[in-house]
């Protein structure tokens, strides 16, 4: 994911000083073992970053007395990338998350010249040896989110804010329109892509446009709470995303997927301390601790929120899979045959639309 | 009425609002560069302008105030652009490219603690009868303040160019600064005035961006439209009635294309982003090819370093 390419000069300036920074805070660890995180963003967005970094102040709380931490924020994704890695590999830091899309090469650079540190990258697909992945099941909360809007909507259209038409935010789509059709067969997804993972002001006018067109439930898989504020503003219903986005909405706000590395990131420090940390891919949804739902609106009716709840622990036990056959395309076809589910192959690579989405996926 | 012609009226609503932060900039640099002066660094001071604004918005719960301070911001860095170009005689262009990248950082340092926080919306007119008005209803009489604020700009800024004395003197140091400083006009007075001006225009820009935009602080929340409104004013060559209509231009495009997109019309969502800025290009090289107008319009002393013993 390609978060976060504004200022990017100026950012090249906060990075260096930043650097300094890691000089002095490498003082007083001697016996700790040092652990490094790398953002794309700054942890006050209280979105994407701030939840890396609510994982890596979970490190700090439970294995204090055994490890350091030090993160580096609004790290561009690419050349300054690298050299913040390579600063922190080169200060003695034994593991390292770096925590967007685009450090994928750098980190695997830096990890082939530091074969004795430990690396963990989010959401890329290159590992080697001592470079591991990982990646949360997001769909499987819009699995959940898509049922609450389907018995919500009274209008049967559902806006979407979509930033890049990548698999992850496709697949998103997809998990949500089947979830919303299954209780509600007449509603409809229609999606707006704004191109951006954060600006607000388009944000704001593609939830104005969704809802002008009919739309009582606005679902986003962008950063901002630009869209809460509009539907807010409207007395209509939205979902937040990355984090819990009730402030800026607290009328409309009906829940909100939430990334949560702290289990991850706990166990994983766990493991390069007592030597078992392997090089490996983690892919953790709801079962794994590694996405939970906000708080759920009070607005919402008791059954809603009981079927909703009910969706999300089938999910856990595995009784559920957001993609489970039969699923058509947008043409009917059937793509995920009747019995079976979707591979996570087929996840990773989603660039089609299942039936009830409006449009088509641009190419 | 068929579920098209519904959509008119909330485009049209939509689209003036999203004029509203070009216009503000726009007329400011329009009268900017009526006086000889070019601002490149718009954006830096729409962007400290909405920091400002909506910290102070934060602090004393008052929209009010918050535009006020946007206001005064933008012109603090505008006070800062005049310093270096009209008194120490920096290179405009630099210095305007140089204010933006310092506006990129200054917002985003003043700003940090404020990332996250929700501030209340400005509450939007609503007359009885009139709002409720079928299609024009609700863009004519269901916006907020600041859209009237910035209409209002118009007229005024065109009146004080053309029908004022003030207005003229402003016009004849920037196409001859030479000859009106041999008049006794005191040029560097006069420029450093429209700048200020320029830059409280650009910080109202920002602030209604902050504070009633989208309300809230984000890091970069003008996401260009500084950069749009330098544009708008070569494409109205340097007219105000010209600005509007780019500006409207502009925000309707924005708008009709996330429009088309939810009506799943199939149209490239990439090829329309772009097509706001496509049409800049496409008017300004339409523009640019009767050279006669654009001397006719464009100051003749634009950018153009001046020294009094020169």
């Amino acid at each position: 994911m390609n978060r976060r390419t504004m200022g990017k000069a100026l950012m090249g300036l906060a990075t260096g000083a930043a650097m300094l920074a890691l000089g002095v805070g490498a003082a007083d660890a001697q016996e700790k073992m040092k652990v490094g995180f790398v953002y794309v963003g700054p942890i006050s967005d209280h979105g994407y970053s701030y939840q890396h970094d609510q994982g890596r102040l979970a490190v700090e709380k439970e294995l204090g007395d055994k490890v350091t931490t030090t993160f580096v924020e609004n790290v561009p994704e690419g050349a300054d990338a690298e050299r913040v890695i390579e600063q922190l590999a080169s200060s003695g830091h034994k593991l390292i998350f770096t925590t967007s899309f685009g450090f994928m090469n750098p980190t695997l650079k830096v990890a082939q010249r530091h074969p004795d540190v430990k690396f963990e990258h989010a959401t890329g697909y290159k590992r080697s040896a001592n470079v591991a992945t990982y990646s949360a099941r997001f769909y499987e909360a819009r699995t959940v989110i898509g049922q609450i809007a389907g018995q919500m909507t009274k209008s049967n259209i559902i806006g979407y804010i979509g930033s890049f038409p990548i698999p992850e935010v496709v697949s998103g789509i997809n998990a949500f329109t089947i979830a919303m059709r299954e209780v509600n067969p007449k509603a409809e997804v229609r999606v707006v892509w704004v191109n951006s993972w954060y600006d607000p002001g388009k944000e704001a006018e593609a939830a104005k446009a969704l809802i002008d067109q009919g739309a009582d439930v606005i679902s986003l898989h962008t950063d901002s709470p630009a869209a809460i504020q509009v539907a807010q503003e409207r007395g209509l219903w939205v979902f937040g995303q990355s984090s819990d986005m009730t402030r800026f909405g607290p009328k409309a706000h009906l829940t909100a997927i939430v990334d949560d590395w702290r289990e991850y990131y706990v166990n994983r420090v766990k493991a390069a301390l007592d030597g078992s940390w392997k090089s490996q891919d983690t892919w953790g949804g709801f079962k794994d601790h590694m996405l939970f739902l906000a708080p759920y609106n009070p607005a919402l009716p008791a059954d809603v929120v009981a079927a909703a709840e009910k969706t999300r622990t089938d999910i856990m036990e595995g009784k559920r899979h957001s993609f489970q056959g039969p699923v058509k395309d947008q043409s009917g076809k059937v793509v995920i045959a009747e019995g079976k589910q979707a591979t996570d192959e087929q996840i990773l690579k989603m660039d089609w639309y299942v039936e009830g989405v409006q449009g088509k996926v641009p190419k | 009425m068929s579920a098209e012609l519904a959509l008119l009226g909330p485009i049209l609503a939509a689209m003036l609002a999203a004029a509203t932060p070009l216009l503000f900039a726009a007329l400011g640099e329009l009268v900017v560069e009526k006086s000889g002066v070019l601002n490149l660094g718009v954006e830096g001071m729409m962007l400290v302008g909405a920091v400002c604004g909506f910290a102070v918005a934060v602090q004393t719960g008052s929209s009010t105030l918050g535009f006020v301070a946007g206001a005064a911001a933008g012109a603090g860095m505008a006070a800062l652009f005049g310093v270096l170009t009209l008194l120490l005689l920096a290179n405009q262009v630099a210095t305007g490219l140089a204010l933006t990248l310092f506006g990129v950082g200054l917002s985003a340092l003043i700003g940090q603690g404020f990332v996250g926080i929700p501030i209340a919306d400005v509450p939007e007119l609503y007359i009885p009868g009139l709002t409720d008005l079928p299609v024009i209803g609700k863009a004519l009489f269901g916006q907020d303040a600041l859209v009237y604020l910035a209409l209002a700009a118009v007229p005024a800024v065109h009146w004080f160019l053309y029908a004022t004395r003030k207005g003229l003197i402003l016009r004849a140091v920037g196409e001859n600064h030479a000859a009106a400083h041999a008049l006794g006009y005191k040029v560097i007075r006069i420029r450093f005035l429209a700048v200020l001006f320029g830059g409280a225009m650009s910080g109202m820009g920002g602030a209604f961006l902050s504070l009633d935009y989208t309300p809230m602080w984000a890091e970069g929340i003008s996401s260009g439209r500084g950069w749009i409104a330098l544009a708008l004013v070569v494409f109205a060559t340097w007219k105000p009635g010209r600005v509007l209509l780019g500006a409207w231009l502009f925000g309707g495009v924005t708008i009709a294309q996330l429009h088309v997109q939810g009506l799943g019309i199939d149209i490239p969502s990439q090829l329309l982003s772009m097509l706001p800025y496509l049409a800049t290009v496409i008017v300004l090289v339409v523009i640019s090819r009767d050279v006669a107008r654009i001397r006719l319009n464009a100051p003749a002393s634009l950018g153009k370093v001046f020294h009094p013993d020169a």
